[in-house]
């Protein structure tokens, strides 16, 4: 049984329909990368997973359980952890704080504030820092430690590299081998494929709401990747 | 001498003031939300403790705790039952909802108790005061309320800062969205943070039952000077809430000293001004 | 070369509606040569609730201002007509359309202060400077103070005559009221309010003037608040401030309106008529129709948004009042005359995320109709 199963997810915005039957399974431990060009629905299908967009219950099963119709905190407890693009790190509170508030769920596990401070160090050093006067960089980087807190199985990572200089994308990219290390299982969206290829064991690309390509970066070439990315 | 009076009995009404502000500042900054009954809910307050007290035959202070649990707990239902609905349906219902409720409120207390004015007894400490001077008298109640506006205020910040529900009241009232991807469930907190302002709302309305008389439809002006408080102090700051009572405090008692019955309308005015001159208030720390 | 296109305002039912609402006019205006006197107070109650409930509803539900303060204008309105008719000996009956422009004038620097404000803070807002203006009134001894005025010179005036006079005078405001929505709806600043209605932030970028057409509608609804205002004292004949500035004349607009269903004009007529038949039905019980009518309006407003009217419009969408605009070519139009109802606006808040639909459909003149749901996401930059 794959950690998560996703069925036919046509979800979107109201009367906007933005993916058109879906069909995904990622394993436990699993990273897997989803490419795309600007509304391809990338974001849609991890804020469908996550639940900040909700659908039928069969159709998104984590762990066996049907979730589709649960509010996104319940599959907080789950153990799934939504990194969301734009960040969204709490403005008014402190670095600190926004970490405390990451770990509301109260799940148990190996990150905890100190093993987050050693793997993002500049984080350390803003500890008392209101989020709101944080750089680019730096949001990013809490916005992921912010989403282990919750100890969670699976990480939703969406748009990490986005707005950032490369320098600052690698830096954060540095960060992910000890993720993975710990368990848990990642699915982030990037529109940096670069980077994607390096780090994913799976990739999936997406076009205008539907899957286009699947497969692992050593299968694919670079020539059907693009092929697939601008739907030629 | 006499202004030094004014000034110090504006600063202990002020105190009064910041109580009933404190609950609103509070949901308004979790939620969003202007609730037209939060006056009303003072009174509903204070009305309880008559009940207790009347059946008990005790002092209204020991009132107190029962009256809070009872407020919050129906402040958390009606949250839970029908805030939490009217929020979904919009601002604009939301705020006609919490109006149709203020109207329920004064009508049923009406039915309950007739219009006739009532208070609260506490015995000899209403009366009681410490003379400062020929002209400086300090009572002992109003000098209770603002210590206990302070503890509140105090406690309200602390439980802000340091506990991991006042974390999840800030970070929701940031991002709701995203506090809801850390696990928060936005609809209990909605409920407690209702709670919380009712229960504070609470020792306000009782301690303005003891110290003046109350009837069922003195809620709006609770209403009118909570907000006013907030408004002066700058919205998103608790203790800005304070100044902002405490400066409607004193342009309250000044205007009742030019002339007896202006009180009010000083008051309004003065918020008026700053209303014209600063209107993000004096400690502005959020957006409307 | 194609056949022309057409812009056309009519429906269907409205050709029919529309003069039979004329019929009833008429009929309504002959009243005073065969009602008593009870039926012509009783009907100045209704038509004066008519035309307050359709000034709140132009404020709250195209403005998207939530004023609980028109009582402001109702006070100011009935001491005009006291100041004018009293004091500078103007037949009473003259006096209501200066009432109008005297609160209109008002409404000036009211909304100065006012706009400062946003959203709930607004509403509360406009109910301080209600206040303020009793108090002023309170205490001015030379406009009677606290225990009020009495229209003499209106009192004077043999009663059926004036009466009759009240009750056209009532008739006037109410259908007044109605045609001045109506016509502001039509016009291109109804449209910019519309738009604004739907989605502020677009509307700025397409050069719309936000703070002129909202104090534009402002100062209308205050005109029209206070020309009623002064037929309500016509027929009351005696002005006090804690009643004609009372919270109360709020809660009878906003309930009527509520009920009705905001954001249209029919609404508040249905509202009005709900109300008043509830409040002959249960004048006996005093206060518990009051409190079943906050009941049923916070009620209504939370979960049957669209009010009454909304409800019917649902099963039969008919406009009795068009309003919006189709694009017709020969016989053909577009939308269809099956459009969802309106949406009621979101108040002017920084907080409140206007949901647009990112796919509204695309015609040229008909106003976006798919009413999107509270809760859905705003559309952010998709992946």
């Amino acid at each position: 049984m794959s950690l998560l199963e996703l069925t036919d997810i046509c979800s979107g915005y109201g009367h906007f329909q933005a993916l058109f039957g879906i069909n995904l399974r990622i394993e436990e431990g699993e990273t897997h990368a989803v490419i795309g060009a600007n509304g391809a629905g990338k974001s849609t299908l991890l804020r469908t997973i996550c639940g900040l967009i909700p659908t039928d219950s069969d159709k998104v099963r984590f762990d066996g359980q049907s979730i589709g119709q649960l509010p996104p905190h319940k599959r907080v407890g789950l153990g799934i952890s939504y990194v969301p693009e734009g960040r969204w790190v709490f403005p008014s509170l402190t670095v600190a704080e926004n970490l405390m508030v990451g770990a509301h769920s109260r799940r148990t596990g190996l990150w905890t504030m100190d093993k987050v401070y050693e793997l993002f160090p500049l984080l350390s050093r803003l500890r008392q820092r209101q989020a709101f006067s944080l750089s680019g960089g730096e949001q990013q980087a809490l916005a992921i430690a912010r989403g282990l807190m919750s100890n969670p199985r699976l990480l939703l990572l969406d748009e990490v590299s986005l707005g950032l200089a490369p320098v600052v994308v690698e830096k954060i990219y540095e960060a992910m081998p000890a993720i993975v290390e710990s368990g848990t299982t990642v699915l982030l969206v990037e529109q940096d494929v670069g980077q994607a290829m390096k780090f994913a064991d799976r990739i999936t690309c997406m076009l205008e709401g539907r899957q286009v390509l699947e497969g692992s970066p050593g299968e694919i070439s670079s020539e059907e990747i693009f092929a697939a990315y601008f739907g030629v | 001498m006499v202004w030094v009076n004014d000034i110090i009995q504006g600063i202990l009404l002020g105190g009064l003031y910041a109580l009933f502000a404190a609950g609103l500042s509070l949901v308004f900054g979790v939620m969003r939300l202007v609730n037209l009954a939060h006056g009303d809910f003072g009174v509903m307050a204070a009305y309880i403790s008559l009940v207790i007290v009347g059946s008990l035959n005790i002092n209204p202070f020991y009132t107190l705790i029962l009256v809070m649990i009872v407020m919050a707990i129906f402040g958390y239902l009606l949250q839970r039952g029908l805030l939490n609905y009217a929020m979904d349906a919009g601002p604009l219902q939301a705020i006609l909802a919490t109006f149709g409720i203020a109207i329920i409120i004064q009508n049923l207390l009406l039915e309950g108790f007739t219009a006739n004015s009532k208070g609260l007894d506490a015995g000899v400490i209403e009366n009681a005061f410490i003379r400062i001077s020929d002209q400086v008298v300090i009572g002992w109640f109003p000098l209770l309320t603002i210590i206990t506006s302070v503890i509140v205020l105090f406690g309200l910040q602390l439980f802000l800062g340091r506990t991991r529900m006042g974390r999840a009241f800030r970070a929701t009232a940031d991002n709701q969205r995203a506090a809801q991807l850390m696990g928060i469930d936005n609809r209990h907190l909605y409920g407690m943070a209702m709670a919380v302002a009712l229960a504070i709302v609470a020792i306000g309305g009782v301690f303005i039952g003891i110290r003046t008389t109350f009837s069922p439809s003195a809620g709006p002006f609770r209403l009118i000077f909570a907000y006013e408080a907030v408004i002066i102090g700058g919205l998103g700051s608790l203790w800005g809430t304070l100044v902002g009572g405490i400066i409607l405090g004193i342009a309250q008692v000044m205007g009742d000293h030019i002339q007896q019955g202006w009180g009010m309308l000083v008051g309004h005015l003065v918020f008026l001004a700053i209303l014209a001159f600063r209107p993000q208030g004096l400690f502005a720390k959020q957006v409307q | 070369m194609a056949a022309p296109l057409k812009v056309e305002r009519y429906t269907r039912a409205s050709r029919i509606a529309l003069p039979l609402v004329a019929v009833v006019i008429i009929a309504a205006a002959t009243v005073p040569a065969w009602g008593s006197s009870n039926i012509m107070k009783q009907g100045v109650t209704f038509l004066t609730l008519v035309a307050l409930a359709q000034m709140w509803n132009l404020l709250a539900g195209y403005g998207g201002l939530v004023s609980v303060g028109q009582q402001a204008f109702i006070g100011i309105g009935a001491y005009t007509l006291w100041v004018f008719a009293e004091k500078f000996g103007i037949n009473p009956f003259l006096c209501v359309p200066i009432a109008g422009v005297v609160a209109a004038l008002f409404a000036f620097p009211t909304a100065g202060l006012a706009f400062r404000l946003r959203g709930g803070y607004f509403a509360v807002g406009t109910w301080v400077i209600a206040e303020v203006y009793r108090l002023l009134v309170t205490q001015i001894s030379w406009l009677g103070g606290g225990s009020g005025v009495s229209i003499n010179s209106a009192g004077a005036i043999e009663r059926s005559t004036r009466e009759a006079v009240v009750f056209w005078w009532a008739l006037a405001v109410a259908v007044g009221s109605i045609a001045l929505v109506y016509l502001v709806l039509r016009s291109r600043r109804g449209v910019a309010l519309t738009a604004i209605r739907d989605d502020e932030i677009g509307a700025r970028s397409l050069g719309v003037n936000i703070t002129r057409s909202k104090l534009w509608v402002y100062v209308l609804a205050a005109f029209g608040t206070g020309a009623t205002g002064a037929v309500i004292y016509l027929n009351l004949l005696r002005a006090q401030p804690e009643a004609a500035f009372s919270l109360q004349w709020s809660a009878l607009m906003i309930f009527a309106v509520v009920i009705g269903g905001l954001g249209t004009i029919e609404g508040p007529i249905i509202g009005a008529i709900v109300f008043f038949a509830l409040q002959q039905l249960l004048a006996d019980y005093g206060t518990w129709y009051l409190i079943l009518i906050g009941l049923i309006a916070a009620l209504v407003v939370v979960f049957a948004q669209r009010g009454l009217w909304g409800a019917v419009y649902r099963r039969w969408p008919v406009d009795l009042f068009p309003v919006r605009r189709r694009l017709c070519l020969e016989t053909v139009c577009f939308p269809e005359e099956t459009p969802s109802p309106p949406t009621p606006a979101a108040p002017s808040s920084p907080a409140a995320v206007s949901p647009t639909s990112a796919a509204a459909p695309a015609s040229p003149a008909a106003a976006p109709d798919a009413p999107s749901p509270p809760t859905a996401e705003p559309p952010e930059p998709e992946s």
